[in-house]
């Protein structure tokens, strides 16, 4: 069994796809530096991460496939699911070795597995544009915790920049240590490394604005008030909107 | 909560008590969309719309949250049968300053809460008066505030074609209710109504967005008026229209290039003791269920009305969808073969859907569509099997076996899990499924 061993950055894959084709070999594993070689690997290839190999195969693939599809493959990236890396080279190479029109043939199980992996991650973001919930403190920034299940933060963000223009936010990933923030002008990457400085689910009371607690009561007996008792139905809220992200909506504490 | 929080607000205490009467009295209008518009932040202000709407919430009867729901007053003039905030019942009653308004809508925006505002109105004075502070708030959210949100505002009906004109000017969204769907009867339910003072403001509306429209095509900044229409609303079940009717008015109403969407609502009983509308203990929700159904089948699946309801079935199977019961009614058309048939027909099968269907079309230019493929795309199988071919071995399909099989199969109870005896050991022999 041929494995390949890449840094787990999509630079890092799309150098692997393109030492494929320098190598003419296939491999049938992927794994990051420093995870064990799987038990019947006969070679291991090191690839070595370059990012003028990685651009010419992204251009390659540009000019075969439409944007959306491209967008597609960036979904299925960040989807984090075990062996998604394994699945988009194998999709790359069926695009650069057929003639034209695979990416449409969805009776090819790696098409329709792509997409369907893609799908489920424009879920989650879109989930992020529904459940985000911010909090105001004290300084004016409007910060969200979030916890999403794939790392879908990234492509939610530029909805975020748009909407909330004239407002200072930061949207935190606690899962994933990471978020990012906006100050009125850029948007930046930020990690709190300073166990201290992170921040929690809820604000703490003497971070939060002067008016945050009375828009969180208002919000609630809003949303309480809104329910028709005649048609209350739980499977259904839960279905709309799974538990998982009823900790951090305001409305639900 | 303490009361020094409060004192820090520019919000009065009154506000909470507000917003609970004044939701309540919204809470039955089940149109929530914030859909149909796309518009990009303007630099520096806030808000945006997205096309396809987004929910923010659900509230336990898991309908979805996405504007704030809100009336301006529920103080009205008028004593329609069905409405819970008619000028004879004892209720609790409140009216929102519009600067009250305008805040409560940005700073719930602000924290991501909801897409906009969804805002109507008792009538109080007159249907100008109540239409003209409506306008207001939307003027003020958009040109003081620079609000990019969405906005839907409720067209009072009678108002004047000026108001309306103003509205279209604000708001994303007009929307005018029709209620009831026939004049004799909402004549009965609400004597100080008629058809006509829904319909005028509507053909106001359609008025504005096609003029708007032609007004674009020559310049290109001209102002959008309601970019996203206009919907409406019918209450199924307070009267006795049949679902014939019901969706025969709403297939009209679709062919006016405004109207965007047309709403069901379940019949509440708000008020149980007005003797004109029926005693009923529940709520239709599957007579409901089974409208919006047949809506989407007249919207995103090509059906006419007439195909899914006519004079030999006036009224929609509760017992099995809209769709199924048409293919159970037109065997002969079957089985469509999913390697060979057109896209319309394809999307007529049971079980295949929009996403499924085009999935098929664009699969079968490269390879032969089977049925494992057909499972994985998505097809629910269970109903398909019967209406399809795709060139292998199948199942017989509902010539064979006649539509009353197909029908007794599909409808026929699970059989309820049994739950494990708790006193019996079940280690030794566990059940074979």
């Amino acid at each position: 069994m041929k494995v390949f061993r890449y840094d787990r950055s999509f630079e890092g894959l799309l150098t692997a796809l393109f030492d494929v084709y320098v190598r003419r070999t296939f491999p049938e594993a992927l794994i990051g530096e420093g995870e064990p070689v799987p038990m019947f690997a006969t070679e291991v290839f090191e690839v070595y991460t370059d990012s003028g190999k990685a651009a010419r195969v992204w251009t390659g693939l540009q000019k075969r496939v439409s944007r959306e599809v491209c967008n597609m493959l960036m979904y299925v990236w960040f989807s984090e699911e075990k062996g998604s890396d394994l699945l988009l080279m194998r999709y790359l190479r069926k695009v650069f070795d057929s003639k034209d029109g695979v990416v449409s043939d969805f009776t090819d199980g790696d098409m329709l597995q792509a997409r369907q992996i893609a799908r489920r991650v424009a879920k989650e973001r879109e989930r992020l544009l529904q459940f985000v919930r911010f909090q105001k403190a004290a300084d004016g920034t409007f910060y969200a915790p979030v916890s999403p299940a794939c790392n879908a933060l990234p492509l939610a963000i530029g909805h975020f920049r748009d909407r909330f223009a004239d407002q200072k936010w930061l949207i935190y990933d606690l899962k994933r240590r990471y978020g990012y923030y906006y100050d009125l002008e850029t948007v930046t990457e930020v990690s709190l490394t300073d166990v201290d400085t992170l921040p929690g689910i809820r604000l703490d009371d003497r971070l939060m604005a002067g008016d945050e607690k009375l828009f969180q009561r208002l919000w609630k007996g809003y949303f309480d008030a809104m329910t028709i008792r005649e048609r209350v139905n739980p499977r259904l809220q839960r279905q709309m909107m799974p538990k998982r992200y009823w900790r951090f909506l305001t409305e639900k504490q | 909560m303490s009361d020094k929080i409060v004192y820090f607000s520019g919000m009065k205490e009154g506000v909470f008590e507000k917003l609970k009467i004044l939701a309540e009295s919204a809470k039955y209008d089940v149109s929530c969309a914030s859909s149909g518009t796309t518009r990009r932040n303007r630099p520096g202000t806030l808000g945006n719309t997205a096309g396809w709407g987004i929910c923010h919430s659900f509230t336990e009867d898991g309908r979805c949250v996405s504007l704030l729901k809100i009336m301006l007053t529920n103080y009205c003039i008028y004593d329609c049968a069905y409405c819970i905030n008619r000028r004879s019942n004892d209720i609790r009653r409140a009216t929102f300053s519009v600067s009250e308004l305008v805040e409560l809508t940005i700073e719930f925006y602000r924290r991501n809460y909801i897409e906009g505002l969804f805002l109507s109105s008792g009538v109080v004075r007159n249907p100008d008066y109540t239409m003209e502070r409506m306008v207001r708030v939307a003027r003020d959210l958009r040109t003081v505030h620079r609000f990019g949100g969405y906005i839907h505002l409720k067209s009072i009906p009678g108002a004047s074609r000026e108001l309306v004109d103003e509205a279209g000017r604000y708001a994303d969204r007009l929307s005018v209710n029709v209620e009831i769907p026939t004049e004799r009867n909402l004549k009965l339910l609400a004597p100080e109504k008629d058809h006509q003072s829904v319909f005028r403001p509507m053909l106001f509306i359609q008025q504005g967005v096609s003029a708007s429209a032609e007004e674009r095509r020559k310049f290109r900044h001209a102002p959008r008026f309601a970019p996203a229409g206009q919907s409406t609303q019918m209450i199924v079940g307070a009267t006795d229209e049949t679902d014939r009717q019901i969706l025969t008015l709403s297939s009209d109403l679709y062919t006016r290039p405004s109207m965007k969407r047309v709403y069901y609502s379940g019949f509440i009983p708000v008020n149980s003791y007005d003797s004109r509308l029926p005693s009923v203990g529940q709520v239709p929700l599957v007579r409901e269920h089974r409208l919006y159904q047949a809506d989407w089948l007249m919207r995103f699946y090509g059906f006419r009305v007439d195909e899914i309801v006519d004079d030999a079935a006036p009224q929609l199977d509760l017992e099995i969808d809209p769709k199924l019961a048409w293919a159970l009614r037109h065997p002969e058309l079957f089985p469509v073969d999913v390697n060979r048939a057109d896209y319309g027909m394809i999307l007529r099968v049971p079980g295949i859907g929009v996403k499924s269907a085009a999935l098929i079309v664009s699969s079968r230019r490269h390879s032969r569509v089977t049925a494992t493929a057909l499972k994985k795309m998505g097809v629910v199988m269970k109903k398909a099997q019967y209406f399809i071919t795709c060139g292998e071995l199948s199942v017989a399909g509902v010539q064979d076996v006649k539509p009353e099989y197909v029908r007794r199969v599909l409808t026929a109870r699970k059989p309820e899990r049994r739950l494990p005896d708790e006193n019996q050991l079940s280690l030794l022999f566990p059940e074979q499924s």
